[in-house]
């Protein structure tokens, strides 16, 4: 897939790289099984390790603070499906290839079900649950009801979320930009020529 | 005698305008609930684990650890030791836990030993020898066939035609009946004959299913000025429902089960579940919202709706959640059979067909698979065919939209497209020369041809096969299809309030296809009010049954009914307004928001004025279609399509790219252009995605799906989408037919017009779908070393 907006494509700021958290997991092996954040020393720096039980957090989401008790393990996907009941980014594949659980996380799209909830603290989360404003849908939203860009629709609230986005970013796209922009994104029931009309009206008026 | 027919033209008010999918506001806005997103007070989280062999013997259990851990509310073994599995991923243990991960762990801690077996996942090659006659079945084959969910008259007819080898006993069939035997099939076991000799024969994967000539197939291929032979097949595809399948289930009281599902046949839920949970279907309400994508493979609550129902009972009654994960959704949740063949053709030089003989093979996993309807739309005059049937471990097949059309559209008109190859002509000018074959449709796709034709810009497209220069090469291909979808039994209750508000309930489902947007629309064109003026209430048992949603058959199942109640209600509010308006029932009608006499708009009551003439109790009216034995009169079956796809083709890398779909398509009397349209778009599109990416890719030493999630089992994505063209057939010779399904035809086609296309564009065949590079590469050099 050639896709410059792919949600997530730019690693994480948890300050934690991969050969760290290899060595932090050789060194929580051998604590005891006890919940609450522990620091250890890796690659020269004290690191926070929290787990595996569960682990107080706070989120922002929407504009409002949710607190959970949660493991680390949990994906920010079903902290906000399960735990906090906002279905509107729905679990598809669950492991970051189809774009149906496609959240705002600090202003950027990324799927939510390959960040873990742990680290989406402190952070302003928005959801598709968000766009509404005062009762209106948002004009991409309004441009997916005139272009009948849904079927089923459970790939829809992904799509709708990445589509403000990109245009958020690309204002003014061709129809070559919103066919690579919005490729991290997958429809069975094939909505995607809706989708394309519906962005194109949405640019067009300024969205 | 009411009225119920559709109103003429001028009269339509929003029948066949573009109207806007009524949940669309909900859909966009994330409002829309799936069973998915249920989220039940106290909720349990299942998890199942699965068989990682093919083909294999449970030797042993052992859940003991799994039930020590603190969280794990109820452990259940549904295939316990001595059970045969048949595919990879199959259920062996459900778990439910206060949450996921509790219940993934719970998993990790049971422990299965099991006997591997041999198994076949391979059904690509054409079977070598060791071809079975179908014999005599065991009581052990109708089990499987039940657990494979072969229909029952294709049981029957087996059991008539082949005996079986054991007298079956009264508790026996018992047994049948309880996996689901109906009383045709008890009935057929009953009266066949028994062939105890064939218990002892071994059982080949490989069973002549079907054998059938018409006319001199030899006489007419030997005399055929021209004859084409060639190799054609689609493989195994998934269904890659984007919400997978499950349910949750919590007992509200000792004897009530409340089940939320993903299906596609709300109504038909409470019967399949009452036998396997012994219990009476009337203490069982199935509700559901909205539905993920089904495409065919969401009409039974399946094993593990019945054991998230019976988990629940074993917590307490708590509310349990199974959803497949996504690689069980891909491995065990649904596939498309496949179908191969070799098929030679034979026509006269004028181009008039004459002649057709296939050898056919494919699978539906272990239940076999019967052959597709070859060869497809054109009723050549002499035919042989045989087709074998392929048992194998690749998992369980279920209908998949347009069951074996994309299939047998692929087999017949890719063969028949090699010989308009042949004959040196241009397909469109070739199809076209023997519509007469396609009675009684032939007018239909004659229009339909010379339309698609025109918007394709076929005539400057084509170009013979020989004619092939440059790495980009281009070109375009065709196929015609056809389907029944008449409409389906829809019972609804459509109640006026005295004080204007108007309800209609019925118990179906709208799949994403614009059910509940085309039931507002035949109702309110009909009571002369809003569509916003109505509420309609769908997916709930509580509410009159309606048909499952397949075949195609719920357009013309609930826009007739909803007519019929409409119609009804209308009448019945007619005879009482009647007086204050002192004028006689028939002459009043219901327009823009009024009850009037008609040609005297002066003589008016608002809606709200009329309806207050109902005195203090509301108005219910039924309505119900009728009786299939009887002439369709609102809904009818049988549609003709055509489509082209033009391709450009990379010869270097063998990547194949869309450039361009039409689609021309007629559905009888179209309900909602918008929908509708958006069916033929969806269609094209899914067609484009099976035709160069899906295929449910097994390894043959280990028996296991090799793609089971979405990167690999490829979806088309945005950029895979060329310009799309959708052309509905309406007015004179479509309206007058009434209203006929739209699901399956427009993804009937894509797959042999998007093959023929590529054949015409590099001048060789690609035998198989997907039309990935690599095949592509291999036919080109093919071509190269000819």
């Amino acid at each position: 897939m050639n896709d410059r907006n792919r949600p997530g494509a730019e690693p994480d700021d948890s300050g934690v790289s991969r050969r760290d958290f290899l060595r932090i997991s050789g060194i929580t092996a051998a604590l005891p099984l006890v919940a609450g954040p522990k620091v250890v020393l890796a690659a020269g720096q004290e690191i926070p390790v929290h787990g595996p039980g569960k682990v107080a957090m706070e989120f922002s989401i929407n504009g409002k603070t949710f607190k959970a008790q949660l493991e680390p393990r949990v994906t920010l996907l079903d902290a906000l499906r399960d735990q906090f009941e906002i279905t509107g980014a729905k679990r598809v594949c669950d492991r970051g290839e189809c774009g149906a659980c496609t959240v705002l996380l600090d202003n950027k799209p990324i799927y939510a079900c390959s960040v873990l909830a742990i680290e989406a603290q402190k952070k302003p989360i928005l959801t598709v649950e968000s766009l509404m404003a005062e009762g209106k849908l948002h004009p991409v939203q309004q441009a997916f009801v005139e272009n009948d860009a849904s079927q089923c629709g459970f790939c829809t609230p992904g799509f709708v979320v990445a589509c403000k986005s990109f245009l958020d970013r690309n204002p003014n796209p061709t129809a070559e930009d919103i066919r690579r922009g919005l490729s991290g994104n997958l429809c069975r029931c094939g909505t995607y020529h809706g989708i394309q009309k519906a962005l194109a009206q949405a640019a067009q008026k300024g969205a | 005698m009411p009225d119920y027919a559709w109103p003429p033209a001028e009269q339509r008010r929003l029948l066949g305008k573009r109207i806007q999918r009524v949940d669309a506001p909900a859909k966009v806005s994330g409002e829309a609930k799936y069973t998915y997103d249920v989220h039940r007070p106290g909720m349990l989280y299942g998890k199942v684990l699965r068989c990682p062999h093919a083909a294999a013997k449970v030797v042993s259990v052992d859940i003991s650890a799994a039930e020590k851990i603190p969280g794990v509310k109820a452990v259940h073994v549904v295939q316990g030791p001595g059970s045969t599995i048949h595919w990879e991923g199959d259920d062996v243990v459900a778990v439910a836990a206060v949450d996921e991960s509790t219940a993934e762990d719970a998993i990790r801690a049971i422990k299965v030993k099991y006997q591997k077996l041999p198994h076949l996942v391979r059904d690509v090659e054409p079977p070598k020898g060791a071809v079975q006659q179908q014999g005599p079945l065991s009581l052990d084959d109708l089990d499987d066939m039940l657990d494979n969910q072969v229909p029952s008259r294709e049981m029957v007819r087996q059991i008539q035609t082949n005996g079986i080898t054991e007298k079956a006993e009264e508790d026996k069939l018992q047994e049948l009946k309880a996996d689901g035997a109906d009383d045709e099939v008890l009935e057929a076991i009953r009266a066949a004959k028994v062939h105890p000799e064939a218990s002892k024969r071994p059982k080949s994967n490989y069973q002549q299913a079907a054998t059938q000539t018409l006319g001199d197939p030899d006489g007419a291929l030997k005399n055929a000025e021209v004859v084409s032979e060639g190799l054609y097949g689609v493989p195994v595809i998934t269904h890659c429902c984007l919400e997978s399948h499950g349910s949750i289930s919590e007992w509200t009281d000792r004897e009530h089960l409340l089940t939320h599902i993903s299906t596609q046949n709300v109504s038909g839920i409470p019967g399949q579940m009452a036998e396997p949970l012994e219990m009476p279907a009337t203490n069982i309400r199935v509700h559901q919202d909205h539905i993920g994508g089904g495409f065919g493979s969401k009409f039974a609550p399946d094993r593990w709706g019945i054991f998230t129902a019976q988990i629940s009972r074993k917590a307490g009654g708590k509310p349990v959640r199974i959803m497949l994960e996504r690689d069980a959704e891909l491995k065990v949740a649904g596939a498309r059979p496949s179908a191969y063949a070799r098929v030679k053709v034979g026509a006269r030089k004028d181009g008039t067909l004459t002649a057709w003989q296939s050898q056919s093979w494919g699978t539906g996993g272990p239940g076999g698979g019967g052959m597709p309807p070859i060869p497809y739309v054109f009723n050549v005059p002499n035919q042989r065919k045989e087709h074998v049937a392929i048992a194998n471990n690749i998992g369980p097949a279920r209908a998949w939209r347009a069951p074996n059309h994309p299939q047998a559209a692929v087999l017949a008109m890719c063969a028949l497209d090699d010989l308009a190859a042949k004959l040196n002509m241009d397909p469109v000018e070739f199809f076209g020369k023997n519509l007469e074959l396609t009675k009684p449709r032939q007018d239909i796709y004659r229009e339909e041809l010379g339309i698609a034709a025109d918007l394709m810009g076929w005539k400057q497209k084509w170009h013979p096969r020989t004619d092939v220069r440059g790495v980009a090469v281009r070109g375009v291909g065709l196929s015609l299809h056809t389907w029944g979808g008449r409409g389906h039994n829809s019972d609804c209750d459509l109640t006026i309030h005295p004080e204007g508000s108007v309800e209609l309930k019925m118990g179906s489902q709208d799949l994403g296809t614009g059910t509940r947007t085309c039931i507002l629309m035949v109702a309110a064109d009909t009571l002369g009010i809003p569509m916003d003026a109505i509420q309609l209430m769908i997916g709930d048992t509580s509410y009159p049954p309606s048909g499952g949603s397949g075949g195609s058959t719920t357009i013309g199942g609930v826009t007739s009914s909803t007519r019929r109640a409409a119609v009804d209600a209308r009448d019945a509010l007619f005879a009482r307004v009647a007086p204050a308006l002192n004028a006689h029932p028939g002459d009043l009608e219901c327009v823009e928001g009024t009850v009037r006499v008609k040609g005297d708009p002066s003589r008016s009551l608002s809606w709200k004025q009329a309806c207050s003439k109902l005195g203090a109790m509301p108005l219910t009216v039924r309505g119900k279609n009728p009786d299939k034995s009887k002439p369709p009169d609102l809904s009818n079956s049988g549609v003709g399509g055509v489509q082209m796809a033009e391709v450009e083709v990379d010869t270097e890398t063998g990547i194949v790219k869309v450039k361009k779909m039409v689609a021309v398509q007629d559905c009888g009397l179209v309900v909602d252009l918008t929908t509708a349209e958006s069916q033929c778009y969806g269609a094209l599109i899914m067609g484009i995605s099976y035709s160069l990416f899906e295929e449910k890719i097994m390894d043959a030493a280990s028996g296991r799906m090799l793609n089971a999630d979405m990167s690999l089992y490829r979806l088309a994505g945005l950029s895979d989408i060329p310009e799309l063209v959708v052309h509905m057939m309406t007015g004179k010779g479509y309206d007058e037919r009434g209203v006929i399904g739209l699901g399956e035809p427009p993804v009937i086609s894509p797959g042999a017009a998007i093959s023929n296309a590529v054949a015409n564009a590099i001048g060789v065949r690609v035998p198989y779908l997907p039309l990935t590079p690599d095949r592509v590469l291999a036919a080109l050099d093919q071509k190269g070393a000819a």
